[in-house]
């Protein structure tokens, strides 16, 4: 009897200890590793965090939102899926003309792919990197995680990587491209302003229109569904907004400059990385000279491809801003960091905004 | 014996810690990594940079390292050592990415006997750091003067405490040596040859730039200050005891550029700016002119920039053989300057431009052009009333100008913290 108790408690016992990990495995998948977003150091292995549930198809575990900029940074025409973790109980507070004020331990987190063939109606992904920013004590850190072969897992790579890679575009073109993954330092160049890192896309003014949301089945505009869940204190917006470049509904200049605002204003503005160059493409600058009309170069180099302005209105073929854009050249071509490839659209976007401007 | 040499060991053990915590205490750890050229010697080196802490060293051992991606330091107190501007070689002729060589973007960073040569952009640039020491560093495109060379060589901008010492600078398409919008400047015992600038200052506080050699450039050593820049009013610049002779190479800057402006032969160019002194300097065998001072020629519209050069002192030089063969074919500056000295070029010239109360009611004292005590070096300045007038001869030519007195200025001084290469 004794016996037979005996074993059926441990039985019983392992049974329970079973179920007890099996849950606690469920628990573990399903929530975020705040330690390893907070700590000194960045895991080696981008699953330790917990942000997926399935990394495959970047499905993330609950409480990462996924989220969708108004107009995006164009990184050689790959693909991004955007997610945003906020722990528990904290919020973000708006800036005006800046991004949110996120809570310490915050994670934006931001996975490149291109699909194979853009023709399909189902195309496979191919992971390249996922880009985290991290909260800390000290500010926001940068680091980079580039995806193994299978797409398992993705692995830290601090002095960044270069894969080569190509895919077929929507005209049925295949593309090759050399592609960077930047290092730390270079994930800084970007994010720097005033001396700090920090985020790029998340300010309210690019957030503001509709996104499906799979928890909820609907659309909404995505500062109501930050406010619902919440967030946020006020969904507003008191920004000029930036409006999709890719929408000929709106006006060319605003197009424009939407575009060079995500583009280039990071570094181009007064407390950015470029600022030596008196050069401000963000959205708020209104001065003629300094977007660039008639504006000489300081220290371009063989960046001014012998021409003597950054914009001459009416004559894109003379302006220097242009010029860069359509180099592949690493010391003359803009932006100098994450682009090896022409982006067309954008190219040509440009070349209309300052054909279309009158002296 | 054996005991003997623990004791010593650790005697000498003891004492380089007890050094290193007086003297460096938040340093103790400091570490000193070495690298070597290989095949993976990039990733190993940028990764370094990256996870380095302050107070550690990387130490470059001897030998060419080819490099496809510019590299990035951007943690402060860290020295990047090699072992001789000859011997520890950065080569980026096959660069791919990045717009410089080196790019730095953070405070105390010292920079000593490595090069960097054949950037696809600049060779080293340092943007937004209080304290950057570039010592025995070279910088050179090897192919020579070329229109497709990076712009800059060393090229620190919107940086304090800027201390370039011993460095070599060949072939930059714009300057050899170019400080930017900084503060707090020491730049000598350098050599700067075959670039368009020699040496540029520009739109900067406190320099001095003394006892450096720059020849064989389009122009030598150039003073400007520049419309349209977050820091504006260029001042307090001592320019003493250089060479500057025989810079009359052809100009291969991309236009646009403001030093495609400067003629071939060019010795010294001062635009704009103020509170500039330019003595005891040997300015020699410049084809077009020894020495210019000249103000700023575009049209602008910028409320807080002052075009004209003033408070500028040429004292106690040496000039000789100056314009034997202007840059009047291809250059617009070199022309005016050759018809208004009627082929016979001054060693110093003076623009005279100036706002037009100061043409009518004289400029003021304290803002005076000084020429004086350059032995007989010849001054020529223009008279702008006359220059209006025609069938006047508006250039005035002497030996000296201005009786003003003017309080010298004062030195610049940089704490290079020595004790961390010694």
């Amino acid at each position: 009897m004794i016996n037979v108790n005996f074993f059926h408690g441990i039985k019983y016992y392992n049974l329970l200890l079973s179920g007890l990990l099996f849950f606690a495995s469920i628990l573990k998948a399903q929530s975020i590793n705040d330690n390893a977003i907070m700590s000194d150091s960045f895991p080696k292995m981008l699953s330790e965090y917990n942000f997926f549930k399935d990394p495959v198809a970047q499905v993330p575990t609950n409480k990462v939102i996924p989220y969708q900029l108004m107009t995006e940074l164009f990184s050689d025409y790959t693909k991004k899926k955007r997610f945003l973790y906020v722990p528990n109980n904290k919020k973000a507070v708006f800036e005006e003309d800046s991004v949110y004020q996120f809570p310490l331990g915050t994670a934006l987190i931001k996975t490149f792919y291109y699909n194979d063939d853009e023709r399909k109606v189902n195309p496979v992904p191919n992971l390249l990197e996922t880009r985290v920013l991290l909260k800390r004590k000290y500010g926001w850190k940068a680091a980079s995680y580039v995806w193994d072969i299978e797409k398992k897992d993705a692995e830290l790579k601090i002095a960044g990587k270069t894969i080569h890679t190509s895919w077929i575009n929507s005209d049925g073109d295949e593309k090759s491209v050399r592609y960077r993954v930047p290092n730390v330092n270079q994930c800084q160049e970007c994010h720097e302003s005033n001396k700090k890192v920090i985020p790029i896309g998340p300010k309210a003014r690019n957030l503001n229109f509709n996104i499906y949301y799979s928890d909820i089945e609907k659309e909404l505009n995505q500062l109501q569904y930050w406010f619902q869940m919440g967030l946020i204190d006020y969904p507003i917006v008191i920004d000029k907004t930036a409006v999709d470049w890719t929408d000929h509904n709106q006006s060319l200049d605003r197009r424009a400059r939407s575009y060079l605002d995500i583009n280039c204003g990071h570094c181009h503005r007064e407390s950015g990385n470029a600022a030596s160059s008196g050069l401000y493409l963000n959205l708020k600058e209104t001065r003629d000279k300094h977007i660039g009309v008639y504006k000489k170069p300081v220290a371009a180099g063989r960046g001014s491809g012998g021409k003597l302005y950054s914009i001459v209105p009416g004559k894109p073929e003379d302006s220097i801003l242009l010029f860069r854009m359509k180099s592949k050249d690493p010391g003359i071509m803009m932006p100098e960091s994450g682009r090896a490839l022409n982006h067309d659209e954008g190219i040509n976007l440009i070349h209309d905004w300052i054909d279309n401007m009158s002296d | 014996m054996k005991t003997k040499y623990y004791k010593a060991k650790t005697l000498r053990l003891l004492s380089i810690l007890l050094f290193s915590i007086s003297v460096n205490s938040e340093f103790v750890y400091a570490e000193i990594y070495k690298i070597a050229p290989g095949d993976n010697s990039q990733e190993e080196l940028q990764e370094l940079l990256i996870l380095a802490k302050p107070g550690d060293t990387i130490f470059l051992r001897e030998g060419i390292y080819s490099f496809t991606d510019g590299l990035s330091l951007n943690q402060s107190h860290v020295t990047i050592l090699g072992q001789g501007m000859d011997k520890t070689i950065l080569d980026f002729s096959n660069q791919k990415s990045g717009a410089q060589g080196l790019l730095v973007s953070t405070d105390e960073v010292i920079l000593k006997d490595f090069a960097i040569i054949n950037a696809v952009g600049d060779g080293i640039k340092v943007v937004n750091a209080n304290g950057i020491y570039f010592i025995n560093i070279r910088t050179e495109w090897t192919n020579g003067p070329n229109t497709h060379n990076g712009a800059y060589g060393l090229y620190p901008v919107q940086s304090k405490n800027v201390f370039i010492q011993g460095c070599v600078a060949i072939g930059a398409s714009d300057a050899g040596i170019y400080v930017g919008q900084s503060e707090n400047i020491i730049v000598r015992n350098n050599i700067a040859k075959f670039n368009v600038a020699g040496i540029e200052i520009e739109n900067s506080y406190y320099a001095d730039v003394y006892n450096n050699k720059v020849s064989d450039n389009t122009g030598g050593i150039l003073v400007f200050d520049l419309p349209d820049l977050p820091q504006q009013q260029g001042q307090n610049i001592r320019v003493f005891q250089n060479i500057s002779k025989h810079n009359n190479t052809d100009n291969f800057a991309p236009a646009g550029n403001i030093v495609s402006n400067v003629p071939r032969g060019t010795g010294v160019l001062i635009l704009g700016s103020k509170n500039v002194e330019i003595f005891e300097n040997e300015i020699s065998d410049n084809e077009t002119i020894n020495l210019a001072i000249v103000s700023y020629f575009e049209e602008t519209d910028d409320p807080h920039y002052y075009p004209h050069p003033r408070s500028i002192t040429i004292n106690n030089n040496a000039f000789s053989n100056s314009g034997s063969n202007p840059d009047i074919k291809s250059n617009e500056m070199a022309k005016i300057l050759n018809e208004l000295a009627d082929g016979d070029m001054p060693d110093i010239f003076w623009d005279g431009i100036l706002p037009l109360s100061q043409i009518i009611f004289g400029q003021p004292k304290n803002e005076s052009i000084i020429v004086r005590d350059n032995d007989n070096a010849n001054f020529l300045k223009i008279d702008p009333i006359k220059f209006l007038l025609p069938f006047l001869d508006a250039a005035i030519i002497g030996h000296k100008n201005s009786d003003h007195e003017r309080q010298p200025l004062g030195s610049v001084s940089i704490d290079v913290p020595w004790e961390r290469i010694d």
